[in-house]
């Protein structure tokens, strides 16, 4: 009898998808503006997975109190779902910018730290400002969202919410 | 999680999967292109996830296909996508085997349109498997028997050892 160190597994999985699905991204979209075409690629992917990873919910307003308490779950439930740990930073101007922030964001740990691979930080983003986005969306919420690397593996996400 | 938590689909890998194939069928003119790209990029993750795979576990050198196609079963499939695929049409060389999976995790909630009839949806799982093997030095053919997204009852992969690898020769380019 073996041991297994099956914890997680999954989660590696789907970062090894997610790495692969970059490098395909990024090859396909080689030449001019490339990164811009590859990052919103990768956001489009991203919205129709957080679209479908929030297929149950309607937009449902005696389940959330207000924006605040959407956002709290996004921070929360959502992030916990989908990374294994939740968001340790939020912060809002109370205006409609949220600005939440993983201090060990799973998706950049892959990524080495040195400055050249800096640029290529905003496509190991870009799936999930996807997710957030598509998450949102099916919560009735339209937003723009984008990220940026603070000190890897830290990153900021941040959320406009868009009124409608 | 909370209550409302629950109401989050679990399928993160799946979905993501199915992004992927949507796209890959928006680039690629053809199913036969977008079935080689799905094997290239499976192939791409294969070879990392053995690393991956023999960290987590600690199953030793296979001493034959038999056991390797045992530990592929019972330990890989179950470890990383929650199924067990029973393992049955052994060739009577012992050189050719099925997997079978009463049920594909990368296909809930999946149906091909009429005008992909011979796209192999799951491709990425025979890449996979073949550039896993390769990094423990055996060659492999991996390819899809049956499958339920087209009408077949169960999925069957059909796995063949053509040859060991020498350890000093460079790993295929992809």
């Amino acid at each position: 009898p073996s041991v297994f160190i099956a914890d997680m597994a999954d989660e590696a999985l789907f970062q090894f998808l997610h790495n692969e699905v970059i490098q395909y991204v990024n090859s396909a979209e080689s030449g001019e503006t490339e990164n811009g075409r590859c990052v919103s690629k990768l956001e489009n992917m991203g919205f129709r997975v957080g679209q479908g990873l929030i297929e149950r919910f309607t937009k449902d307003t005696a389940r959330f109190k207000d924006e605040l308490d959407i956002m709290k779950f996004i921070c929360k439930d959502f992030w916990t779902c989908v990374f294994k740990k939740q968001i340790d930073n939020l912060r809002t101007n109370h205006q409609g910018i949220y600005v939440l922030q993983d201090n060990k964001f799973r998706l950049l740990t892959q990524l080495s730290t040195g400055k050249q691979y800096l640029e290529h930080a905003p496509k190991y983003l870009a799936f999930t400002c996807g997710l957030v986005r598509g998450g949102l969306s099916n919560l009735g919420v339209k937003s723009i969202v984008t990220a940026e690397v603070s000190v890897m593996p830290a990153c900021k996400f941040q959320v406009m919410i868009q009124k409608m | 999680m909370t209550g409302s938590a629950k109401r989050i689909n679990s399928e993160l890998f799946t979905l993501t999967y199915g992004a992927l194939v949507t796209q890959l069928c928006k680039d690629y003119e053809n199913d036969e292109e977008v079935n080689k790209q799905l094997d290239k990029m499976g192939y791409n993750i294969g070879v990392r996830l053995i690393e991956d795979f023999l960290a987590r576990s600690s199953v030793g050198r296979c001493h034959d296909f038999r056991e390797t196609a045992d530990v592929i079963a019972k330990v890989a499939f179950k470890m990383y996508l929650g199924i067990t695929p029973s393992v049955t049409n052994w060739s009577p060389a012992g050189d050719e085997f099925s997997l079978i999976l009463e049920s594909n995790p990368l296909v809930d909630f999946v149906e091909l349109p009429d005008n992909h009839s011979t796209l192999i949806y799951s491709n990425l799982l025979c890449g996979v498997l073949r550039g896993a093997l390769e990094m423990v030095q055996m060659a492999v053919d991996v390819r899809f028997a049956q499958d339920t997204l087209r009408g077949d009852n169960v999925t069957e992969i059909r796995m063949k050892f053509i040859k060991r690898i020498e350890e000093n020769l460079p790993a295929g380019d992809e």
